[in-house]
């Protein structure tokens, strides 16, 4: 086995859990693999999941624990290159310009114009600064909001880890950085963007590892009442039939509310007044209501 | 060992394509490697390699675990493309017909109103027009106005306001000489998305289907050079696109009735639905597109396929809308087991009976 050129370097599967843990972030065998994988064969990683299992917090865990930076870059509908690659720093540009003439008096164009596109008066976006930056954890948030275009472009970059700029050269990184890529699946992605990438659908935790999750997340909350809300948590998400099922993310907001209105027991008043940190739909507020009381008066 | 470990697992790849999954030689290369990098004799290694490198959906998971177990602890027989559609079908008896298909509404010589008789026949239901009122109305679609939907590009336009045009500026600001100069302006520039009709022609749908089919070829003859593609579904999937393109609505209709094999058949919405998933939408035809089916939801038995089908086209598609003929009706409710399986996927709900309802989809199908 050679060594991998990331500076994210790991010697097992183990490693990669108990350094993640160390940062807070419980995850499970697959998921702990397939980092593992992703780092040593040096592909992107694709997850996919329902929102608030944790696949931001992946990537966030990850850069924090490899103490390498994180660059995000956030998909949304009709981002295009110049808002993820780089752009020109324009009005620094005509001030270079106004200095020119200023100190010279003489303008060659060409000469003035070759001055103009200098790397100072590139402003380096997520993709291009995480290639300066590597070795990094590049974030590609919620892809599938991003337009057909942009997948196609960013599989372009994916798979040389560089980019080329035509007034500068071509940008590639010495160590290529870890990509994830996270996806609610609001849409398919396409194929070939999948090919490129490992795939890892995160589901949401059982009992046992929720409540470690929520313990590491929110140490304050006790846990007894870690314990309690969890298992209210899950029995929602499989029997309750909500529009939202609420994820881990909403686990941990639920939790610290509860322990903010200083409850160190689940019951149903204070669970009623803090419903708003767990579902955010008017409909399933009333599914919740009714599920908890059948729940707790028990 | 009687095999090389490579072996068994190419071999395994195979089982896997043969059982559906979206094996290719890539990914198969990439699972050998994974496996490598986890060691390949456990069997838990090569599963979680496995997972990371074959798969693409969660379905494929299951699925992959399947043909995992039957491979590795072969206890059962394989049991290749268990969820493929079973090879054989029950006979497709005749589809009771629309319970209102066309009754109510008397004869048209009774009607004698003082509105104009165009406007009368613009909220008619087709079902019940007589020939000559048909002929009428046919002759009245040229008046639906189809409007492509847009969509936004990754490339710019020259606009008044907007974001700035960095490089425009600086050009004409270096043509002057580095003279600053009007602000160049731009926004991302324009292009029609595609519009995929989907057309029920099975039985229960046959006293539309004329009507459906003028709607499609108007909506085809009107739309310029946006990309628009039409289909029938019934026991199987027909493309008339080609059929619609002539200019003459008679002669176009024609056509697309030559073409289609299965006029007043039975309705397998969700394998049609599949088929069209397949073998045109997956590829690229239904993404990113406006999707119309126009279909009373008639669907014999199971319908998990086709909420299965709907959700998936919904995944791909920018816009789903379901056209219910029976919509409009009074009384209606969504009890059909195929409407209600689909309802959850669908962004539109609209009813198609009249030609008022057309134009109304016009607009909707304009606005996406």
């Amino acid at each position: 086995m050679e060594p991998t050129a990331h500076g994210l370097d790991v010697a097992s599967v183990e490693e990669v859990t108990t350094r993640i843990a160390a940062t807070g972030y419980i995850s499970d065998e697959e998921l702990a693999t397939v980092v593992f994988l992703a780092m040593r064969m040096q592909r992107p990683l694709l997850l996919e999941g329902e929102p608030g299992t944790g696949k931001t917090a992946l990537a966030e865990a990850l850069a924090d624990s490899f103490d390498v930076p994180l660059v995000r870059l956030q998909c949304y509908e009709g981002i295009d290159a110049s808002q993820a690659l780089y752009d020109w720093d324009f009005p620094r540009q005509i001030l270079h310009l106004r200095a020119l003439e200023a100190v010279a008096g003489t303008t060659d164009v060409e000469e003035a114009e070759k001055g103009l596109f200098d790397e100072r008066f590139l402003l380096a976006r997520p993709v291009l600064s995480a290639l300066r930056q590597a070795p990094a954890v590049l974030l590609v948030d919620e892809v599938d909001r991003a337009d057909d275009e942009f997948e196609a472009f960013l599989l372009e970059v994916l798979s040389t880890y560089s980019v080329s700029i035509p007034e500068v050269g071509t940008v590639s990184a010495p160590t290529p950085p870890l990509v994830v890529l996270t996806s609610n699946r609001t849409r398919e992605l396409h194929d070939a963007l999948k090919r490129r990438c490992l795939y890892h659908w995160i589901e949401h935790p059982g009992l046992e590892r929720e409540v470690q999750i929520l313990r590491s997340r929110a140490p304050e909350v006790s846990a007894h009442l870690a314990e309690q809300v969890v298992t209210v948590v899950q029995q929602l998400r499989s029997d309750a039939g909500l529009l939202k099922p609420p994820g881990v993310a909403e686990t941990i907001d639920w939790a610290r509310a509860l322990h903010l209105l200083g409850s160190d027991e689940l019951d149903l008043c204070r669970a009623a007044a803090t419903l708003g940190a767990l579902v955010k739909y008017r409909e399933d507020d009333d599914r919740v209501r009714h599920a908890l009381d059948r729940m707790l008066a028990v | 060992m009687t095999h090389a470990a490579d072996e068994i697992l190419l071999g395994f790849t195979r089982a896997l394509r043969a059982a559906g999954l979206p094996v290719t030689q890539d990914r198969s290369l990439a699972f050998l490697a994974a496996a490598a990098e986890l060691g390949a004799g456990r069997p838990a290694s090569v599963r979680s390699a496995g997972h990371a490198t074959l798969c693409a959906a969660p379905e494929d998971v299951t699925r992959f675990d399947r043909v995992f177990e039957a491979w590795f602890n072969h206890k059962e027989p394989v049991q290749a493309a268990a969820d493929a559609p079973p090879a054989t079908r029950t006979a497709l008896s005749q589809l009771p017909d629309s319970e209102d298909g066309g009754e109510g509404e008397g004869e048209s010589d009774t009607i004698t109103v003082a509105a104009s008789d165009a406007e009368v026949l613009r909220q008619r239901d087709v079902a019940g027009l007589s020939a000559g009122e048909k002929r009428r109305l046919a002759r009245m679609f040229a008046t639906l106005r189809p409007r492509p939907p847009m969509r936004r590009t990754a490339r710019h336009r020259r606009w008044h306001r907007g974001e700035l045009d960095a490089r425009r500026t600086l050009r004409a600001t270096l043509r002057r000489m580095g003279e600053p100069g009007e602000i160049a302006r731009r926004r991302p520039a324009q292009r029609p998305r595609r519009v995929v009709l989907l057309l029920d022609i099975s039985g229960s749908m046959a006293s539309y289907a004329e009507a459906h089919l003028r709607l499609a070829h108007r909506i085809v003859s009107g739309s310029g050079s946006a990309p628009v593609e039409v289909f029938t579904i019934g026991t199987r999937l027909t493309r008339i696109t080609r059929a619609l393109r002539l200019r003459d609505p008679e002669r176009a209709i024609a056509a697309a009735g030559d073409t289609v094999p299965d006029w007043s058949g039975g309705t397998r919405l969700g394998e049609s639905l599949q088929a069209f998933l397949d073998r045109f939408g997956a590829r690229g035809m239904a993404r990113g597109a406006v999707m119309v089916l126009i279909s009373d939801g008639w669907e014999r038995g199971e319908t998990t396929l086709l909420a299965d089908q709907m959700a998936r086209m919904q995944r791909l598609a920018h816009r789903v809308i379901w056209v219910n003929p029976h919509r409009g009706k009074v009384g209606y409710e969504p009890v059909q087991q195929g409407v209600l399986a689909a309802l959850p996927h669908v962004d539109d709900f609209l009813a198609g009976h009249s030609l008022a309802t057309f134009a109304e989809l016009m607009e909707v199908v304009g606005d996406a």
